[in-house]
């Protein structure tokens, strides 16, 4: 039988890069392929040119045996190929069933069209177990079901394979195992999923075979069973990588941070963070594990006094941060520092050079320049010495800040705190569209200014991640602490449980 | 997917508007041919008109003077975010000032005085641009329509102070008495006398260089110095600016007060340097032109200086064009114009895709 997907010698450039070179894959039907890379390997270039967003330089693509010109996502969909985009293309305002409907209206009219998708979705949500509600609005939906609603969409329209873009990356961990568990059954139902991710947990828990691309180049095709986490990682980087940073436990000083019944309310108005209390120690690092969207990048915003905060209080170093002071200039200066959450919208300007990037927030500083003027010599000697230091590359301090990846962006971000001597530092998603190799660096650092005695909240959507750093781990949900657990003694389901606002204790 | 088109620093600044300026041009040349006139000796007659003597050269230059002043009054509140279309209003107070001022103090000696019109013009442009600024940074009032709503009440309250409170008695004209002859800025053609050059004698007035030393002052506030990164920073990022302690309400009043003083430039040249009173509608909608500049000239003082020169160009040429070829008349050169500012700044995006695309090509034979 010929596999469901054979793609050959595929060459993709843009401009002077090489995104996919010479790239072959083959994926079995019935089956579920995990393809693994860091970014920029050429993933997403590679299933573009599946899905017809972009057309390969040359190449050729064979659908069940066929060789198939697929040039533009209709081409796609014709050939029984479905995505399930990373960031939904779902209209939050309409129901379930408008949103399957769209694009296959059929008609100018919407009752006749509109019968036609009952009846199959209750018979797709029969088949597979995809249980849903078709008159809910979208929007109200959680987002385990938005997607749930992109896999009927994608079904609906015939899709014999299923094409996955990092579907974890906003699900709590039994979300995330309700997927996996639906992906199994649409393999046995004969259907074939690709599945695209970084987390190579994912990939050994439910794919049958996995794919490796590194540098646009298709490094390696393994049979999931004969490979381990080490390999793949060191398949993908090009050398070994510790998956996990050692550190050793360390009693924690006195509190440096001290954040009382804080409630935070978002741009909207909703009340984003409710009544949070806790402490950051020097010389530890406390976590906060929970699903994106749950209240922790407000908290964060409002600590770093970014957004002000409508009840609570916060006390650094024991000193009470009054409204005046509750500004992150003011925070800056009493050695509150914060490397925020979303580095290209917050942490850096793209369209600077990148020795004016690193000094964002940090431009009164007289040691930058005389009087009212910045002496950019000085700048870029002092970006090229961090650079070298936190090891960016390209070593370019007048390059301009796009330019650079994602994990090197960060790096930037990251000296440019650190360097600052913080007494307690905020981290929010270190490690968000950052590649292996950098993340291990970021964690040394981490775990090495901890250890020197800062006081450190972390924030992220990776469970792992929170798991191997922190000493204290906090779950949030909904804007409320839901558990706090010593990282020696949480476990993984214990912490899924938690962020899912179940077993809620009294926080 | 439109990723935004990177491409080097020299393309970037001279290429594309280059391509722009050719292309416009070539379109020009069909209008022209159009109406059944010869293009070659359309462009031929501009560039003699503007170029080719020295009292049109004086007469560019006068008016690249005005266009100095409103470009860069234009790219200091784009590098904040904003988009100041109020350089006619803001221009027209200012030269209320210049008339308050220097008419007040005619006590003064010359040294003191023409400063003091300048500052006077400075404070004026500076305030009017300020309440947009204000209402924009505090109330979330829109720039654009609180800018274009200021033009109009610049140019009532002018009318009103022109005919009932500051026109000379027994005048007709609405305008105001002459300003005192120690607060003029010097014609260029008196000063080089001095020194013993003989130039034909033009408009062109010591503004000029007033005007090249605001180029490097903006130049220096906008890339050198810490309130220009602040403002660049809120220009291109808000959010980084919340993030760095930057307060973009603070910021965006601080541009347009800068912005404003700058358009308040145009009043300087216009009247202390030619009128010598206060007239109405003086500023002749060089405002806006001011607009089309900063875009050509990519908001950076440099390229603001050369898309100046091509504007002075073309409404010095473009008078001697519809004087010498009366076919092309002044609205034909208006026209003209309107087709370099589309192509210069609407249709930008057009060439850069071009430019990046044959700039690829040699790259890709390398790699």
């Amino acid at each position: 039988m010929s596999p469901a997907i054979q793609l050959t010698a595929i060459n993709k450039r843009f401009g002077a890069v090489h995104a996919n070179r010479d790239v072959n894959l083959s994926v079995d039907r019935a089956s579920i392929h995990g393809i693994v890379g860091e970014n920029g390997a050429g993933k997403s270039t590679l299933m573009s040119i599946l899905y017809g967003f972009y057309q390969a330089d040359s190449g050729e693509i064979l659908v069940a045996g066929r060789p198939t010109l697929i040039r533009s996502p209709a081409h796609a969909i014709e050939a029984g190929i479905g995505m399930v985009h990373q960031h939904f293309m779902l209209v939050e305002t309409l129901t379930v069933v408008e949103n399957v409907m769209l694009g296959a209206e059929g008609g100018v009219l919407l009752r006749r069209g509109e019968a036609k998708v009952r009846a199959e979705l209750a018979r797709l949500s029969a088949d597979y177990g995809l249980e849903i509600d078709m008159d809910a609005i979208v929007g109200d939906l959680s987002v385990g079901l938005q997607q749930r609603v992109e896999i009927l969409k994608a079904l609906y329209r015939g899709a014999d394979i299923l094409i996955l873009d990092e579907p974890t990356a906003v699900l709590t961990p039994p979300e995330a195992d309700a997927l996996f568990g639906l992906l199994t059954a649409l393999k046995h139902q004969g259907k074939t999923v690709i599945l695209i991710t970084h987390k190579l947990r994912e990939i050994m828990a439910v794919t049958d075979r996995v794919s490796v691309m590194r540098r646009g180049e298709m490094v390696a095709s393994l049979d999931t069973a004969a490979t381990s986490p080490p390999e793949l990682a060191e398949l993908m980087v090009g050398r070994r990588v510790l998956l996990r940073v050692e550190k050793a436990d360390r009693p924690p000083g006195a509190a440096l941070l001290e954040i009382d019944g804080l409630s935070v309310v978002d741009s909207r108005g909703v009340l984003a963070v409710a009544n949070v209390s806790l402490k950051v120690h020097a010389g530890e690092i406390v976590g906060i594990a929970g699903v994106s969207g749950n209240g922790q990048s407000e908290l964060l915003e409002a600590i770093a006094g970014m957004r002000q905060p409508v009840l609570g209080s916060i006390r650094l170093e024991g000193r009470e941060i009054g409204f005046s002071e509750h500004n992150p200039h003011r925070l800056r200066q009493l050695g509150l520092l914060h490397v925020p959450e979303d580095r290209l919208r917050m942490g850096l300007v793209p369209s600077f050079e990148a020795f004016e990037s690193a000094v964002l927030g940090f431009t009164d500083d007289p040691r930058l320049g005389r009087g009212p003027l910045l002496d950019h010599g000085l700048m870029v000697k002092d970006l090229a010495a961090k650079m070298e230091h936190y090891d960016v590359r390209p070593q370019a301090p007048r390059l301009r800040t796009s330019k650079f990846s994602g994990g090197n962006q960060q790096k930037m971000v990251l000296a440019r705190e650190i360097e600052r001597n913080p007494r307690v530092l905020l981290v929010g998603q270190p490690t968000r569209g950052v590649d292996i190799g950098a993340i291990e660096f970021i964690h040394r650092r981490l775990i090495a200014l901890r250890d020197s005695g800062v006081g450190i909240l972390l924030v992220s959507v990776e469970l792992d991640e929170i798991m191997n750093l922190s000493d204290r781990i906090l779950t949030m949900c909904g804007g409320r602490i839901t558990g706090e657990r010593n990282a020696s003694d949480a476990t993984e389901q214990d912490l899924g449980l938690l962020m899912a606002g179940v077993n809620e204790e009294a926080a | 997917m439109s990723a935004p088109i990177d491409l080097p620093r020299w393309a970037d600044t001279v290429l594309v508007p280059a391509v722009s300026v050719v292309a416009a041009f070539l379109v020009a040349g069909l209008v022209v041919l159009g109406i059944g006139e010869n293009p070659l000796t359309a462009t031929r007659l501009l560039l003699q008109g503007s170029l080719g003597t020295g009292e049109g050269l004086g007469f560019t230059l006068f008016y690249m003077t005005d266009f100095m002043f409103v470009g860069l009054a234009v790219a200091v509140a784009y590098h904040a975010g904003l988009f100041n279309i109020g350089g006619e209003g803001q221009a027209t107070l200012a030269g209320l000032g210049i008339a308050l001022t220097v008419n007040n103090l005619t006590f003064l000696p010359g040294f003191l005085l023409a400063p003091l019109g300048i500052l006077g013009a400075a404070a004026f442009g500076a305030a009017w641009a300020a309440v947009p600024g204000y209402l924009q940074a505090k109330r979330g009032s829109h720039i654009v329509i609180t800018t274009i709503m200021f033009n109009w009440l610049a140019s009532v309250l002018i009318v009103y102070l022109l005919v009932n409170v500051l026109r000379q008695p027994q005048s007709m004209n609405p305008e105001t008495p002459e300003f005192p002859a120690q607060s003029h800025i010097p014609f260029m053609h008196d000063v080089l006398a001095l020194v013993g050059i003989q130039i034909p004698p033009s408009q062109l007035n010591l503004s000029i260089v007033l005007a090249f030393a605001a180029c490097f002052a903006v130049w220096l506030l906008i890339y050198r110095s810490r309130l220009g990164y602040a403002i660049r920073v809120v220009g291109s990022n808000p959010t980084a600016a919340i993030y760095a302690g930057i307060s973009p309400a603070r910021v965006i009043v601080i541009a347009m007060v800068i912005s404003g003083a700058l358009a308040g430039g145009l009043a300087v040249n216009e009247l202390m340097g030619y009128q010598h009173r206060l007239l109405l509608e003086f500023t002749a909608g060089y405002g806006f032109v001011g607009i089309a500049v900063a875009l050509m000239g990519r908001a950076h003082p440099a390229g603001i200086v050369l898309a100046s020169l091509l504007f002075g160009i073309l409404y010095q040429g473009g008078a001697e064009l519809a004087f010498e070829q009366p076919a092309i008349t002044r609205d034909m050169v208006i026209v003209i114009g309107g087709i370099i500012i589309l192509f210069a700044g609407a249709l930008d995006g057009l060439f850069r895709r071009l430019v990046a695309r044959v700039l690829a090509r040699p790259a890709l034979a390398r790699a």
